[in-house]
């Protein structure tokens, strides 16, 4: 991975999750750093330049960890990139050993495990105003004499301590430490353990010696506010309260922006038109390209405001008091409390849902989160939800003042939710049964969210979804162009397509685009599955959409505006494809949608696996095709059944 | 007893780690030693897990694995 191995200098930042050594390395390295994953797995390899003295060097900053014999994934690479044991990797010269001083015993035990194996160490002490307000005193040069390791107290937002750590790290490169040798205990009766015994002996003595605490609890704080947060009644209360206001805030606050994003292509798609002139590849450009990338483009807002509010969740440290709320109710279907955050998450979208739930220990657990994730409501849904409830229930209510689309779209998502409970029990006692796996959680304290990590979270979120944007949705949306655009004639003769189109111009008159898209590859195969579709109650037309919706669902919504003839950048808002979707006709002009047959369409939605993207990263998570396969198979069979219930069962009560 | 029957507000000792090498081991990592002073602050609303206060941090488990946790007061 680093090619150049003699003259590149690596620093490792390790430490134990909730120390600050993201605050810390975004200090460090600014907006120069760089994201991706470690090859095969879906843990986040974060790396950004820094200089030593003269030399420049990479810092890498690896995923929390509590100790090198690691319990989950995370935990695992963190520990072989330390040792120089990860393949892909460069063992790093030096490792910088974020240690939180509020909590100091129990960070330090990592610090003493990495010495004993004499890999250069500094410890850079965070949170000491905190400690210090607290009104614990340290001494950092008594502390560092007795661990035998170099200790700077750092402040990443003043900027306190950097120099020094940058001096220090450097004189690392020409004296290697010793290494640290603890003396065994002698009440040997603990076995295996006994190390452990040794390593917090030797910590408890050195911060004894060094620090003196305070006799008033400094953890008052956060308890007081847990009073409330994990109480018995209040504390659920306000978790449903929050979720409530995230969601609420999440889909008003973007409308503006997401509206704009849309006009932005509409234009953008209308400028190519008017300077490339009719042709192929204007039509490529405007209705392959922009309108494929520009429709999951509009979703950059939500994913933002997502983001934003789970890094403040994060943060502030509320989402594991969430996972401790949830946990017995999660472990009744055989989920981990920790599922919480991953599940929670694919209600914007699966993908970042499904790389969180990395944090959950045991496999099993792990992927019965996975596999159940992309039954949230992404948000990818919503504009497929939104279209069929603004053209099939607009203005309807019940009793006279509860909003039918409202309604339905709350059963939408309590669907896919219910769903999901099912099928975690049904798997998690099938496929994926196994004792229960052990919980050990930390509470982190109580604190203010810092800006920038919060920024620098929402820009690296946002920017991963660009490229994503830029690669992936890009080559779909084109192959989805071509399968709707050629062939161009019935009868293709050899020549170029251009030539064909000319001739038949001059000729006949054009075809219309819905008789090119019969004519399509992608109408010819919208006609051969509808058997399939028809006792959903879709014809053919709805099977192009459906088909091209696998490969991103919210790609129904302008495949369908493209289908009705209606313009080629319309969005689920637009009056025209409202009406236009109100006004189809099947071929024996009975209407293509009824309320029922929308109905059944949102159903099929909510249940199918219809995006690339997460079957894409499903393959990465689990390292093996048989997963995404069986995700695909399992959701879309399930969508299937649960749609033929739903239009079977409305005709029975009488619905068209 | 177990960490599990310690009243909340509770303050205790450990005097031993048992059970599952793999969570024992854990445990231990994390600070619950022998020796190590334990105190139950809370249980979760449906009853489980518990919040334990170690070394100065809160950590939570499921009385599952509070079970293998011996103390004395």
């Amino acid at each position: 991975m680093n090619g150049a191995a003699s003259s590149q200098i690596i620093i490792a930042l390790a430490g134990n999750p909730n120390a600050g050594k993201t605050t810390l390395f975004n200090s460090l390295t600014g907006l120069r750093q760089k994201v991706a994953n470690y090859p095969g797995v879906t843990v986040e390899r974060k790396q950004g330049p820094w200089s030593v003295g003269e030399r420049p060097a990479q810092i890498i900053d690896l995923p929390g960890l509590y100790s090198l014999d690691a319990t989950s994934l995370d935990e695992q690479i963190a520990s072989e990139v330390i040792q120089g044991k990860y393949a892909a990797e460069q063992k790093p010269d030096v490792v910088i050993c974020v240690v939180d001083a509020t909590n100091l015993e129990r960070n330090l035990y990592l610090v003493t495990q990495i010495r004993e194996l004499g890999i250069p160490v500094v410890i850079a002490l965070t949170m000491i105003d905190v400690f210090e307000r607290q009104k614990h005193e340290i001494d950092v040069d008594s502390l560092s004499r007795q661990l035998r390791t170099p200790i700077v107290a750092v402040n990443a937002k003043d900027g306190r301590g950097i120099d020094e750590l940058e001096r220090i790290v450097e004189s690392l490169f020409d004296e290697k430490p010793s290494i640290l040798d603890l003396p065994m205990p002698e009440e040997v009766s603990v076995g295996d353990n006994s190390r452990i015994f040794a390593r917090y002996k030797f910590i408890s003595n050195a911060v004894q010696e060094s620090v003196r605490h305070n006799d008033q609890d400094s953890h008052r704080f956060s308890e007081k506010i847990d009073r409330v947060l994990t109480h018995r009644f209040f504390g659920l209360v306000i978790l449903v309260g929050i979720l409530l206001l995230v969601f609420q805030t999440i889909f008003s606050w973007s409308s503006v922006p997401m509206d704009l994003l849309e006009k932005g292509f509409g234009a953008a798609a209308d400028f190519a038109r008017d300077q490339l002139g009719p042709g192929m590849l204007t039509d490529l450009v405007a209705d392959g390209i922009i309108a494929g990338v520009g429709g999951v483009v509009v979703f950059l807002p939500q994913i933002l405001l997502l983001f934003f509010f789970i890094s403040i969740l994060e943060d502030t440290g509320y989402m594991a008091r969430a996972a401790f709320l949830l946990d017995k109710l999660m472990s009744r279907i055989g989920l981990h409390g920790k599922a919480f955050l991953p599940l929670f998450s694919s209600f914007a979208c699966a993908i970042p849902g499904i790389m969180a739930t990395r944090t959950i220990e045991n496999r099993r657990d792990r992927f019965a989160t996975i596999m159940i994730a992309p039954f949230m409501s992404c948000s990818a849904r919503l504009p497929v939800y939104t279209l069929m409830i603004a053209a099939l229930f607009a203005g309807q209510s019940f009793f006279g003042f509860i909003s039918v689309g409202a309604v339905l779209m709350l059963a939408m998502y309590a669907l896919g939710i219910v769903v999901a409970i099912v099928a975690a029990f049904i798997l998690k006692r099938t496929i994926l049964s196994g004792p229960p796996p052990p919980f050990l959680m930390e509470l982190p304290p109580y604190r203010v969210p810092n800006v920038r990590t919060v920024i620098q979270n929402m820009i690296t979120r946002a920017w991963l979804f660009l490229k994503r944007a830029g690669t992936v949705i890009l080559a779909i949306s084109i192959v989805l162009w071509a399968l709707m655009y050629f062939p161009r004639a019935e009868v293709s003769p050899a020549g170029t397509t251009a030539v064909v189109v000319d001739a038949q111009a001059n000729t006949v008159e054009p075809l219309p685009e819905s008789e090119q898209l019969k004519n399509s590859f992608a109408g010819r195969l919208g006609h051969l599955i509808e058997p399939v579709i028809s006792p959903l109650g879709f014809d053919w037309k709805t099977g192009v959409a459906l088909i091209a919706s696998f490969a991103a669902r919210e790609v129904l919504v302008s495949t369908l505006s493209i289908i009705y003839n209606v313009g080629k950048d319309e969005n689920e808002e637009s009056e025209s494809l409202i009406s236009a979707v109100r006004d189809a006709k099947r071929e024996d002009g009975k209407p293509t949608w009824t309320p029922l047959t929308g109905l059944t369409l949102m159903v099929f939605f909510v249940l199918a696996m219809q995006c690339m993207s997460t079957l894409a990263v499903v393959r990465r998570e689990t390292n093996s095709w048989r997963w995404p396969l069986f995700m695909m198979a399992y959701m879309t069979a399930l969508a299937y059944v649960a749609a033929l219930i739903t239009y079977q069962g409305g005709r029975l009560l009488g619905f068209e | 007893m177990t960490l599990t029957e310690l009243p909340v507000g509770q303050n205790a000792r450990v005097t031993s780690v048992n059970g599952n090498s793999v969570i024992v081991h854990r445990l231990m990592e994390m600070g619950v030693i022998p020796g190590a002073a334990v105190e139950m602050v809370k249980t979760a609303p449906f009853g489980d897990p518990i919040e334990v206060r170690v070394r100065g941090y809160s950590l939570a488990m499921r009385k599952n694995e509070a079970d293998s946790i011996e103390v004395s007061a």
